[in-house]
């Protein structure tokens, strides 16, 4: 049982156990699902500076930052028992040009030779962290939602504005990552 | 709560002063409509979200969502793995909220689940765009992010501290920008 936990999990069985912490949310206590408002809520309780839009009482929203902890819990605990020795697989396509790029350690499923601290203070890590950061950061609260918020309770939800959000999610995606993300491999 | 004091505090709501003032993002949380329970609960009843997320956590390291390779693949066109995640979460989502809302299910505290509908504005077109330029640099979405800190990559603290003075800033300017 153990071993078929360790292995990456096949994305139906991915996607069903993601679909249904929409219900969980819910029915543990009527709360939305949706992770980047921790952004804000984080931003209201350490740095409101007065400004309007962090004026509110953060601490009624305080289960999702309970929820983003858990989150980082659960990734140790998937990490340090349940780490699946193997290499990451990846597409081909996708490993020959990083390889041309220099990375090609398959060990993490984040790549060590890109985000590790020596690189921070580097023009690349500039961007890999500080700016693409930046840019979920300001982006989500700006689109008023990410992935979760949007993409899945939103779309679940059969709301259309979430789909607009989607769809600019992906516009976005789709250019960084093949104009954007082989230039900033080459700083 | 009963069906009419539900509607009765949503017209309260929309008569309020501050309605008209404020757009949804300030509203949602400056108002008791949207996810406040009515109960004070003690801030232990937390855990239990927090053990959702641990579960979720999981989830998404061994899904390898969090995986910055399979990020790439997905704007690359390489695989077809993220799509089949979100697409069957969004369905097996769907199905859940029709059947909640069909069912009239409750919250395990016997609350009625109530639903807001999500309004258009222009920031769901630039801030979407804006942050999913954002994803396929990080490889991450927020929850990833903190999924990603998790398992040991370290630096992405760095990254989150920077999404968290994103959001600052977008709040900071947020009336100077279209919406």
């Amino acid at each position: 049982m153990l071993e078929l936990i360790k292995q990456p999990w096949h994305w139906s069985v991915s996607g069903l156990l993601i679909g249904l912490t929409v219900p969980l949310l819910l029915i543990l206590g009527n709360k939305s699902f949706g992770i980047s408002a921790n952004l804000r809520h984080i931003c209201a309780a350490c740095f409101p500076a007065n400004i309007p839009f962090f004026k509110y009482d953060w601490k009624k929203e305080v289960w999702n930052l309970f929820y983003a902890v858990g989150i980082i819990i659960g990734g140790f605990v998937a990490a340090q028992f349940l780490h699946d020795p193997t290499q990451v697989q990846v597409a081909p396509t996708l490993a020959a040009d990083l390889a041309a790029k220099g990375i090609d350690d398959y060990s993490e499923l984040v790549p060590s030779q890109l985000f590790n601290w020596d690189n921070l203070l580097t023009i690349k890590g500039l961007f890999f962290f500080v700016i693409g950061g930046f840019l979920v950061g300001f982006g989500t609260r700006y689109a008023g939602g990410c992935t979760s918020g949007h993409a899945i309770s939103g779309l679940a939800n059969l709301q259309w504005p979430s789909l607009v959000a989607t769809i600019c999610f992906m516009v976005g995606g789709f250019i960084s990552a093949n104009l954007i993300v082989p230039f900033l491999l080459n700083l | 709560m009963s069906e009419t004091e539900n509607k009765e505090k949503k017209q309260r709501i929309k008569t309020s002063p501050e309605y008209k003032d404020s757009d949804f993002e300030v509203r949602s949380l400056d108002t008791h409509c949207v996810n406040a329970s009515e109960k004070e609960v003690p801030l232990w009843y937390n855990l239990k979200y927090m053990v959702a997320g641990i579960l979720f956590g999981i989830i998404l390291v061994k899904a390898e969502v969090i995986s910055w390779f399979r990020i790439q693949e997905m704007f690359r066109l390489e695989s077809f793995h993220m799509y089949g995640v979100i697409g069957t979460a969004v369905v097996v989502g769907a199905i859940s909220i029709f059947l909640i809302k069909k069912l009239n299910i409750k919250t395990v505290h016997g609350e009625a689940i109530d639903f807001q509908d999500k309004k258009f504005n222009k920031g769901q077109i630039y801030g979407g765009l804006i942050f999913g330029l954002g994803w396929a640099i990080t490889g991450a979405c927020p929850g990833p992010l903190f999924a990603q800190l998790g398992t040991g990559a370290t630096v992405v603290a760095v990254t989150i501290l920077s999404a968290i003075a994103g959001t600052w800033v977008y709040g900071k300017f947020r009336e100077k920008l279209p919406s």
